[in-house]
């Protein structure tokens, strides 16, 4: 659960410019205006709403996202190690610093099933070349790794941006999950 | 997905991949950084997203910074179950990606929220709609570096 420092939380207006902006922005010459137009304020506002929300970190930036499946590069692997926990920075930074890692992350381990710590996406255009990639990813972290494993993409099942429900639907009281039936 | 990516399509994606400028004409001054008019900058990007080489254009929120939460999560789903538990799971429109992996936890897919708490509500429902365990896995750290299609 990632949380933000900076306490800013969007009110009205701002979830109303997410909701109208998150599945793209409007493809004509004043794409803010457009936007305005729809939640009800004027272009300016929208502007000094999106800059605020860039500025505190709430939009990472304003661009096209590509479609990896799309480009060509039809496999992805996620590959996942254990490392040492006093090394899992320093060794994340090497990862993630090699061209073929589109995404590098460190996470929380749940053993006994799931010992690994650190993640590194790759991608490639065929199995050869996500398989070389994955041994320069082996190379940078030599013989840290306690244990690793490679996963596969078999479907993309879904893929969407952040989706927020319209204003006013906030069902937080729902009660904490627990004590329901869970297996494995 | 119809037609090829000319070299012209190509430094479309990679130079709107980094950004559009936050003015009120954006596509204008993106279509004077690529070298072309804003009209066909326009048509082209419309083409690349029609065609799927683009999700879309727009921003990218981060949910955790907006003061919601973002996690992965993985289950171990029944392989004869998977198609049910995965339209289990997309019918919340707080997952935002899912993915089968090849792996005992198969299923794998992120939950955004704008509100914090609404997490463990989504993770909690789904558990019991499917009566399959969710496991959490949120970042502890990111250490990124953008992905670029050869120009």
């Amino acid at each position: 659960m990632t949380r933000s420092g900076d306490g800013h939380s969007p009110d009205a207006l701002d979830r109303r410019i997410i909701a109208a902006t998150q599945h793209g922005l409007p493809l004509c010459p004043r794409p803010y205006a457009e936007v305005a137009a729809r939640v009800g304020t004027d272009e300016d506002e929208v502007i000094r709403r999106l800059a605020a929300m860039q500025a505190g970190g709430g939009i990472r930036r304003i661009a096209a996202v590509p479609q990896h499946y799309a480009l060509g590069l039809r496999f992805n692997a996620m590959t996942v190690w254990d490392v040492p926990d006093t090394d899992v920075d320093r060794l994340g930074r090497d990862v993630g610093a090699l061209e073929a890692v589109s995404h590098c992350y460190a996470r929380p381990r749940h053993p006994p099933q799931w010992p690994y710590n650190l993640f590194a996406m790759v991608h490639g255009r065929d199995r050869d070349s996500v398989e070389a990639r994955i041994r320069e990813v082996a190379a940078v972290l030599g013989d840290h790794p306690r244990a690793s494993a490679v996963l596969y993409s078999r479907r993309v099942l879904k893929k969407t941006g952040l989706r927020i429900p319209e204003p006013a639907t906030n069902p937080a009281s729902d009660p904490p999950p627990g004590g329901r039936p869970c297996s494995d | 997905m119809s037609g090829e990516l000319d070299a012209v399509d190509r430094r479309i994606v990679n130079v709107l991949q980094g950004g559009l400028p936050l003015s009120p004409t954006p596509y204008s001054e993106a279509a004077g950084t690529v070298g072309i008019a804003e009209a066909e900058l326009l048509d082209r990007l419309r083409r690349l997203l029609d065609d799927g080489y683009l999700s879309r254009v727009g921003p990218l929120f981060d949910a955790g910074a907006l003061g919601g939460a973002v996690t992965l999560a993985a289950m171990a789903v029944p392989p004869v179950r998977l198609d049910v538990v995965a339209a289990q799971v997309n019918a919340h429109p707080e997952v935002a990606h899912n993915y089968e992996r090849d792996h005992r936890l198969n299923l794998w897919f992120v939950i955004a929220v704008l509100d914090a708490e609404r997490l463990a509500a989504v993770a909690g429902e789904i558990e019991a709609e499917t009566g399959l365990c969710v496991h959490l896995m949120p970042k502890r750290a990111e250490y990124y570096l953008g992905l670029r299609v050869t120009a």
